[in-house]
């Protein structure tokens, strides 16, 4: 079972750069929120604040509070522990190359000192088969690298590899940005499949993906949080004529 | 025709003029020379060396000690393995130094403190062999009292590592650093993500460098002049001075007796061969690790 | 911005007023028609029935087109909705004029009676009613639509009276009973006529401000507020 995201007054910065101000939102447990907002909004930056992947640009640092679950992401364990806790999937879709898809979905488990075979092969089994890439790689496991499948594969086995884990919350950057429209529409039955077990939040710059995948929408401009709702009255009576403007095409 | 309708010819292209199809011709034609002129002087050593050499190739030549001046006979078999052993030795201390150094500069040298070692690394690449060789002497010849296979060794080092760091950098660098961040993602450490995934990813260019600077100082007779110093003997205490190929083939090159310059060609073309082979060896093991798809 | 969707827009947006335009002078033909008992004005109202229609198929082909080609969400895709329901209203309110054109056909065969009831007075109300119903469409101004909403009782108070008062002159003066007949007739279709002038106010409430007024039961506005915090 998934469990909510609460974020409190979260402040992000690129050096001197302040790109983030003062976040406040919560994401419901076993729901999708989606992200949306102009290029440059911060959206992604958000997303990777909350897994504290944002450290790992040289010179950026944030402030705030960031509840997972009973997990408080800036506070408690290091930020190597936490993102074990979360899982990640991104926006160009990046399996190992050098290792098989086998490895690749049990990466996080084996670098970070899990070798029971036995528990391994179940593992990397049930991720496949939550990621819906099971039927078409089961017997090529070992023998066909991750980076030789086709691009919607790939992201699937991505995704396969970050639930494999186990993580209470999944990030997805816009996963299906460079993908066909076939793939795209997979993955987000996908999405709507896990949504059962884990909380999404899913950032996208495409507002029609948004409003058929996400209960709740989140619309950033500038750094800002303008306007959290339920995706269905963000995309008939928004509150804010800024978020109309830009989901109307008015801007941006 | 009526206004509105485009003419077909509009669309036609022009035909290639005389000038250039013959620019083209020319062009392919210079290529291909560039190429011919690169591989003749290669062929050419090769020839020359197959041609003087392979008669004197036999398998007491391969087997066998070097025998005293005027005897005809004897062998290279203890510079050749003299060669291995000193060349084990520089590699051993050659390439972890070089490729921890190109991980550094690679993963956490962006820095001053990087740009610094980058300059000294590449400074070195420059410093005559010859120098190396005399450094190695003032540093473990001195101060052992003695000369010795280390000492080869030593000096052969300090010539892998620039080369050895500079392409494991340069082949670090080329792994996208989006395959880094699904390492993060999954909460791998810093350290962990950079040997077990960008260092593994890299592999092969890595290999490529350590392969570069193998082949290269293999060959290096400067250096070992003063530190492993030669030996007509086995010896296989790293202690000791060492024979080894290079200079036993120079030793009887400058030599006044014609027996012993037919066994430099010999050697010469043995040891072309046995830098062919180790590099191709290395790179069949490396490409059995490979899967169907993987780069 | 999307030129070729604004351009779409303004297109349904004046399509549906020059509708409008036909839909009011409908009407305000009949009435004149009948309570000056004018026979040519009758025939010009029925003659122009066929462009009300034509215009009703090619408003929503227009609207139906712009909803598939270009994925309207928000305000856009309320305006196209409240667009297709007052294109439906106004074609009603088309029928109705023809309906008033008929009556006064009808009581031109008739000697002239004289009844107890304004019909002057409550077509010039419903006129009204349809013309600030279309300002308000033109406007995009709520208010104005709600003006309309509280005139219809109005209107509904004068069609009850006029009931009243002619049932019981068909009772009292039995001559007069077909003039009394298309008397009512004729009001029950000026109700009518108001009764849409109020559903296409209502429909330019929920399209600009997303409310849902209509059976008098409002859901949910709280547009335009510049507010940084989420709820």
């Amino acid at each position: 079972m998934g469990v909510g995201i609460k974020v409190n007054k979260l402040n992000a910065w690129f050096g001197k750069t302040q790109a983030l101000y003062d976040i406040t939102m919560e994401a419901p447990a076993n729901h999708a929120t989606a992200i949306i907002g102009p290029s440059g909004c911060g959206k992604s930056t958000f997303v990777r604040c909350l897994n504290r992947m944002h450290e790992t640009v040289p010179d950026a640092r944030a402030t705030g509070r960031v509840q997972i679950g009973e997990l408080d992401v800036y506070n408690g364990a290091s930020a190597v522990q936490i993102r074990r806790r979360i899982g990640m999937v991104f926006q160009k879709a990046n399996p190992f190359p050098t290792m098989s898809i086998y490895d690749n979905v049990a990466a996080g488990l084996k670098l970070n000192g899990f070798h029971d075979r036995a528990r391994l092969d179940e593992i990397v089994e049930r991720s496949l088969k939550l990621s819906a890439l099971w039927d078409e790689v089961k017997d090529s496991l070992r023998k066909k690298s991750g980076a030789s499948l086709s691009g919607g594969q790939q992201q699937r086995l991505c995704i396969a590899r970050a639930l494999a884990v186990q993580p209470e919350v999944l990030l997805m950057d816009e996963p299906c940005s460079a993908l066909d429209p076939i793939s795209t529409g997979k993955i987000e039955e996908l999405i709507f499949q896990l949504k059962e077990k884990f909380t999404i939040v899913i950032v996208t710059h495409n507002m029609q993906q948004a409003s058929r995948v996400a209960e709740f929408t989140g619309f950033f401009l500038l750094g800002k949080l303008i306007e959290l709702d339920k995706t269905e009255k963000i995309f008939t009576t928004p509150s804010d004529k800024r978020t109309e403007d830009y989901i109307t095409g008015r801007f941006g | 025709m009526p206004d509105n309708e485009m003419a077909h010819s509009d669309f036609v292209p022009a035909p290639i003029s005389l000038w250039r199809r013959g620019m083209n011709s020319f062009a392919t034609f210079a290529a291909a020379a560039a190429v011919i002129l690169v591989l003749v002087p290669l062929g050419a050593v090769f020839g020359y060396l197959i041609y003087k050499g392979i008669g004197s190739i036999n398998w007491a030549f391969l087997t066998q000690t070097p025998k005293p001046v005027g005897e005809p006979g004897g062998g290279m078999a203890n510079a050749i393995a003299g060669s291995a052993f000193i060349l084990l030795i520089a590699s051993s201390m050659g390439v972890p130094i070089g490729i921890g150094a190109g991980i550094y500069l690679a993963e956490y040298g962006r820095n001053r403190l990087g740009n610094i070692i980058r300059f000294t690394a590449d400074v070195l690449n420059g410093v005559p062999s010859i120098v190396v060789g005399i450094v190695a002497y003032a540093i473990v010849v001195l101060s052992q009292g003695h000369f010795s296979a280390l000492a080869g060794g030593v000096a052969l080092a300090i010539m892998m590592i620039p080369t050895i760091a500079r392409t494991t950098e340069e082949m670090l660098l080329l792994v996208p650093n989006i395959v880094r961040e699904a390492a993060y993602g999954l909460g791998v450490s810093r350290w962990r993500t950079t040997l077990s995934i960008t260092l593994r990813t890299a592999t092969s260019g890595v290999i490529t460098g350590v392969m570069l600077a193998f082949a290269r100082v293999a060959g290096e007779t400067a250096p070992l002049l003063f530190t492993a110093f030669g030996n007509q003997y086995w010896n296989w205490k790293i202690n000791q001075p060492t024979a080894a190929l290079s200079l036993q083939i120079f030793t009887y090159a400058i030599s006044p007796f014609d027996e012993w310059h037919r066994q430099a060609w010999a050697g010469a073309l043995i040891l072309i061969v046995l830098i062919v082979l180790a590099v191709s060896a290395v790179r069949f093991v490396a490409s059995r690790g490979m899967m169907e798809g993987a780069n | 911005m999307r030129t070729r969707f604004q351009q779409g827009l303004d297109d349904l947006r004046s399509r549906l007023l020059r509708m409008g335009g036909l839909a009011e002078q409908a009407v305000d033909r009949a009435c004149q028609a009948y309570i000056d008992r004018d026979l040519t004005r009758c025939h010009m109202v029925l003659e122009g029935e066929f462009q009300i229609n034509v215009a009703e198929r090619e408003i929503d082909e227009a609207a139906f087109d712009l909803l598939a080609l270009q994925q309207p969400i928000a305000v856009d895709l309320r305006f196209i909705l409240a667009v297709t329901k007052i294109n439906s209203d106004l074609e009603r309110v088309g029928d109705q004029a023809v309906n008033i054109a008929e009556r006064a056909m009808d009581l031109v065969e008739l000697p002239k009676a004289d009844l107890p009831v304004d019909i002057p007075r409550m077509a010039a109300a419903v006129s009204a009613m349809v013309r600030r119903s279309l300002e308000s469409f033109i406007e995009g101004k709520a208010e104005l639509a709600q003006a309309v909403l509280e005139m219809d009782n109005v209107v509904d108070r004068m069609k009850d009276e006029a009931f009243i008062t002619l049932v019981k002159t068909m009772n009292d003066r039995p001559d007069v009973t077909r003039q009394a007949l298309d008397a009512l007739l004729v009001a029950r279709n000026l109700e009518r006529v108001a009764d849409h002038a109020t559903n296409i106010a209502e429909d330019v409430i929920f399209w600009v401000r997303g409310a849902d007024v209509r059976h008098n039961v409002t859901s949910e506005p709280s547009l335009h507020q510049e507010s940084t915090d989420a709820q």
